[in-house]
């Protein structure tokens, strides 16, 4: 059982993109082996900024034999059909053997495939896999018309068993398939041979490069806290950060810097954001939470440890956060001042080319939470100013440089222009909640802003007929759709969402978007769908409410039984309604009651009527629900007892006009009707 | 020469000598306003067409928004480039590269050089292509891109270009932290200049023009002039009636796409363009330059029989 290994070297490939190109590799050879008659024992895929490598294990040495036959038309049919029958199967009308099948002559195509070797099914399927690799951009390069991620170079592709190892015949574009590579760019930049993947990847080692990203990622973290933790500091995580620079280098050497005391004034969330973004710098703060030195990840050794690179690292940081402090000092400038000059600026933002500015959008959100705040307990005076300096850090120069701390600089600048800590609160808070995990805010004056930011975005984007479609959410509507749900169930908030929404086509995505969110705490469709059904649902706290003492009442024994109960008199008076013309809603009446089965149904209504009532009105869904429990025992009894279609004419009427209080009763508290099964 | 270069100018000159020493054709500045290295037609043009291609060159660059006064370390209004353009692209361009940061002092055995993604777009000129911005120790230090289009035209074969922002590469070798105090000739020569005494005036002088002083009613009617020739070049017949040769003027109305260019430029730091106008001012531009590449590849240099 041979082994084969796969390199494709290159010029670097962008680090965001390794990780899924090793898969894709892995995936693509694989497959194509697979469905030319090879099998394996096991696969995996490597990558570093220069290679993308596959090894597959225990592969078969040749495909086997195949022999099909496909039975085709009928001899003499329309030539037409024998062509494309024969096409199909890829054979001549020639080879076709006609047979009798009972009901006359039948072509036949006996289809006999001779196994080949792997390693002619391996050029093939490398070939077409280099072709067709899904990256997300390529190029062409030089004079070929070959596209991949970057410039390719070589091709390592062999096959190798306990005999030796040979190199499978094979070439792309003029880019010859054999045995050699190169290690790291400087340290180790000669070419040499390799026999088998141990081989490969001991030797890539040599030649200082270490072939998998996670291992390359392990060194980095752990070289990292360890130097952090030596100077008594602790390593920021960031794992997209790791996962990049750990694709920037073949030979990862960590190195500790110091930042300048002239940037410690800095926000840490700027000195992260600068480091990151510009540099690709860790983070390390002290126990206070001041970030304080930065750790870069270089990709070589030197003769002297390092430390040119570091100094070179720092004095570009240095710069960097020049940068970022000349913008901080502006922008507290203008903060101090009220931010007038920001919020003057914003009249010449497009929020939306169909819905104004963002200066308009303010407006809108101010009026929009004054009008909220008194009922989610806020101020309305400064649930109103909340909204007007939400958006003024939009126009300063740190969101300018780092879009990414929208919201936090608002939280400081309002500080610095002397506003409340509510406010400054709202100016960060009023984006939340961004996704299911983030947190919901709790500040009356930020839910009074959050909610008029997200209801101001969907009733604005509905009114443009920019709806969601199917997977495409440009403007992120179900998010702060969902947003509001969440707002307004986690807050215990009573809001009637038709007092801000006119579009009933919104209120429904509302109801879609709660219909995900409940069902990810397991209540089904059909319940939610029978609260849906009863007026006020355009309050979610209500409805919700409404629908886990439903859920909860259905997964008892008088739940489910009641269930059956209410369906089987609904089904029969619906029945009745339809054959006679009428509804029979004239009230029954307990003097035409003929059985005791009869009377203490009467009785039960009674009891239940005057308990589910003023249950309702005080939105005590689960005491409704256990009234209407109560009733399950006489609904069975009635009917184990009582025939409906009674000879007397009266009878009948006066137990359709019961069945009739029974499915009004189960009505007032939740549409049963829409329940499963 | 010293292994470390001493002055801006050594820069300049070891890479003029290390690129002619490879095979390129040393070119000279493009004698109009522009504000990358990128719109001299040696690489605009050039890179269309099948023909090859292999130029170096060093292009002042202007930026009228980047203007400082002089006070930023590093931002200026007016810079320089370092632009190489081979076609097609050899295979060991990046070896070549690498090559040229060793001939201007930079050893590689004790920094870091990076190949950091970094796609090239650019709206005016209808172009984009794939590559990195190259790091030395954290610092950008060149942009290294292979054109994938130019004008809306793909590009057959493909050119490698090489752009060093010449300032910030050479205060990095230098070790200097102003770029006005960077020495511009020898620090020991009789009368030994830094890059403040041959600049420091003109970025004053252009910063204040820029900003605040430039004629926005004479821009704006030197852009539409400007558009209105470069389409009235293209317009004409391509036999010559004089001469009977066939004489497309794709140059000559490039020119005037690069005016109209440098004067968008110019009325962008008037702070004279909304956001939504800028789109438009943008589109503008590349059509005049679609149309010039459109015209190049009909004459010999673009590859046309």
């Amino acid at each position: 059982m041979p082994d084969l290994l796969i390199e494709l070297f290159s010029e670097e490939i962008p680090a965001r993109m390794q990780a899924k190109a090793a898969a894709d590799l892995q995936r693509l050879i694989t497959d194509g082996l697979v469905e030319a008659g090879l099998t394996y024992a096991s696969a995996g895929a490597f990558s570093t900024p220069r290679r993308l490598a596959l090894s597959v294990e225990g592969l078969t040495a040749e495909s086997p034999n195949t022999r099909e036959e496909r039975k085709g038309p009928k001899v003499g049919a329309p030539d037409k059909a024998i062509e494309g029958f024969c096409r199909g199967a890829g054979v001549t009308v020639d080879q076709l053997e006609k047979r009798d099948v009972g009901k006359g002559e039948v072509y036949f195509a006996v289809i006999e495939k001779t196994g080949r070797p792997a390693a002619d099914i391996i050029a093939e399927v490398l070939e077409a896999a280099v072709r067709n690799f899904p990256w997300p951009k390529s190029m062409r390069w030089g004079t070929g018309a070959l596209k991949w991620v970057r410039p390719l170079h070589s091709i390592v592709c062999i096959l190798s068993d306990e005999a030796g190892a040979q190199v499978v015949p094979m070439s792309v574009d003029g880019i010859e398939a054999g045995d050699t590579t190169r290690g790291h760019r400087f340290m180790g930049p000669d070419t040499f041979a390799v026999s088998s993947f141990e081989d490969y990847e001991a030797k890539l080692k040599r030649a200082k490069v270490i072939l998998r990203a996670d291992e390359r990622a392990d060194m980095i973290w752990s070289e990292a806290s360890n130097q952090a933790f030596a100077a008594g500091l602790e390593l920021v995580e960031d794992k997209g950060l790791l996962a990049e620079v750990a694709g920037l280098v073949e030979w990862p050497v960590v190195l500790m810097g110091t930042i300048a005391d002239d940037f410690l004034s800095l926000p840490p969330e700027v000195l992260t954001a600068s480091m990151k973004e510009h540099q690709k710098f860790f983070s390390v703060r002290d126990k206070t939470g001041q970030v304080v030195r930065f750790v870069t990840v270089a990709n070589r050794e030197t003769k002297d440890q390092g430390a040119t690179i570091l100094a070179g690292n720092q004095k570009v940081l240095f710069a960097r956060l020049s940068d970022a402090k000349f913008f901080w000092e502006n922008d507290l400038r203008i903060a101090k001042t009220g931010g007038t000059e920001w919020l003057d600026a914003l009249t010449n933002v497009t929020f939306h080319n169909k819905l104004g500015t963002v200066a308009e959008l303010v407006d809108r959100m101010a009026n929009l939470s004054a009008q909220i705040a008194p009922l989610v307990g806020a101020d309305a005076t400064e649930a109103e100013a909340a909204a007007r300096f939400a958006k003024a850090d939009l126009s300063s120069e740190m969101i300018y440089e780092f879009p990414d701390l929208q919201g936090l600089m608002g939280r400081y600048y309002a500080k610095e222009a002397g506003l409340s800590d509510a406010i400054a609160a709202a100016a960060q808070e009023h984006y939340s909640p961004l996704g299911p995990s983030d947190d919901v805010p709790t500040e009356p004056v930020s839910i009074a802003v959050a909610l008029a930011e997200k209801l101001d975005k969907l009733s604005g984007f509905w009114a443009i007929d920019e709806k969601p479609t199917g997977s495409k959410d440009p403007f992120a509507l179900r998010r702060a759709a969902l947003g509001v749900i969440r707002l307004v169930l986690e807050n215990g908030l009573s809001l009637k969402l038709g007092t801000f929404i006119q579009d009933d086509s919104l209120l429904s995505f509302f109801h879609d978007r709660l219909k995900v969110y409940l069902r990810d705490e397991g209540i089904s469709h059909d319940v939610i769908d029978a609260s849906l059904a009863m007026p006020g649902n355009d309050d979610l706290l209500l409805l919700v409410k409404r629908t886990k003492a439903l859920a909860a009442f259905l997964k008892t024994d008088d739940g489910e039984n009641l269930i059956q109960g209410f369906k089987r008199a609904n089904n029969i008076l619906s029945q009745a309604e339809e054959k006679d013309g009428v509804e029979y809603s004239f009230g029954a009446d307990l003097k035409f009651a003929e059985t005791d089965e009869e009377k203490a149904l009467f009785a039960a209504l009674d009891a239940a009527d005057a308990k589910i009532a003023p249950a309702m009105t005080a939105e005590d869904f689960a005491g409704a629900m256990s009234a209407m429990a109560d009733l399950r025992g006489p609904i069975d009894a009635f009917f184990d007892a009582v025939q409906i279609n009674a000879d007397s004419e009266v009878l009948r009427r006066n137990r359709l006009n019961l069945l009739h209080r029974i499915r009004t009763i189960c009505l007032s508290v939740a549409d049963l009707r829409k329940i499963d099964g | 020469m010293s292994d470390t270069p001493r002055s801006f100018q050594e820069i300049i000159l070891r890479l003029q000598s290390y690129w002619a020493a490879k095979g390129c054709a040393i070119m000279q500045p493009y004698d109009m306003e522009v504000g990358a290295g990128t719109f001299h037609p040696a690489t605009t043009l050039r890179s269309l067409g099948n023909v090859p291609w292999s130029a170096a060159y060093v292009q002042p660059s202007r930026r009228p928004t980047d203007g400082r006064y002089g006070e930023n370390p590093n931002r200026l209004q007016h810079y320089y480039q370092y632009q190489v353009l081979i076609k097609p692209s050899p295979p060991d361009l990046q070896d070549l590269y690498l090559g040229s940061l060793k001939a201007i002092g930079i050893d590689m055995e004790m920094h870091d050089i990076r190949f950091v993604e970094d796609d090239w777009e650019s709206p005016t000129l209808g172009a984009w292509g794939l590559g990195w911005e190259v790091w030395c120790d954290g610092m950008e230090v060149s942009q290294f891109t292979y054109f994938q289009q130019v004008g809306g035209h793909d590009c057959h074969p493909v050119s490698g270009e090489l752009t060093y922002g010449l300032e910030r590469l050479a205060m990095y070798v230098l070790g200097v932290d102003h770029v006005m105090d960077m020495p511009y000739n020898d620090p020991d020569a009789p009368i030994a200049l830094t890059y403040g005494d041959v600049f420091l005036q003109n970025e004053q002088e252009y910063s204040r023009f820029n900003f605040d002083i430039a004629d926005t009613d004479i821009l704006l009617k030197h852009f539409e002039d400007a558009e209105k020739e470069c389409a009235a070049i293209l317009a004409h017949e391509h036999v010559d009636p004089k001469t009977g040769h066939k004489i497309v003027m794709a140059q000559p109305a490039y020119d005037q796409a690069i005016k109209a260019s440098h004067l968008f430029n110019l009325l962008d730091a008037r702070g004279v363009i909304s956001v939504t106008e800028r789109q438009a001012y943008i589109g503008r531009v590349r059509t005049l330059s679609k149309l010039c590449a459109d015209a190049f590849v009909q004459t010999a240099a673009g590859g046309a029989a």
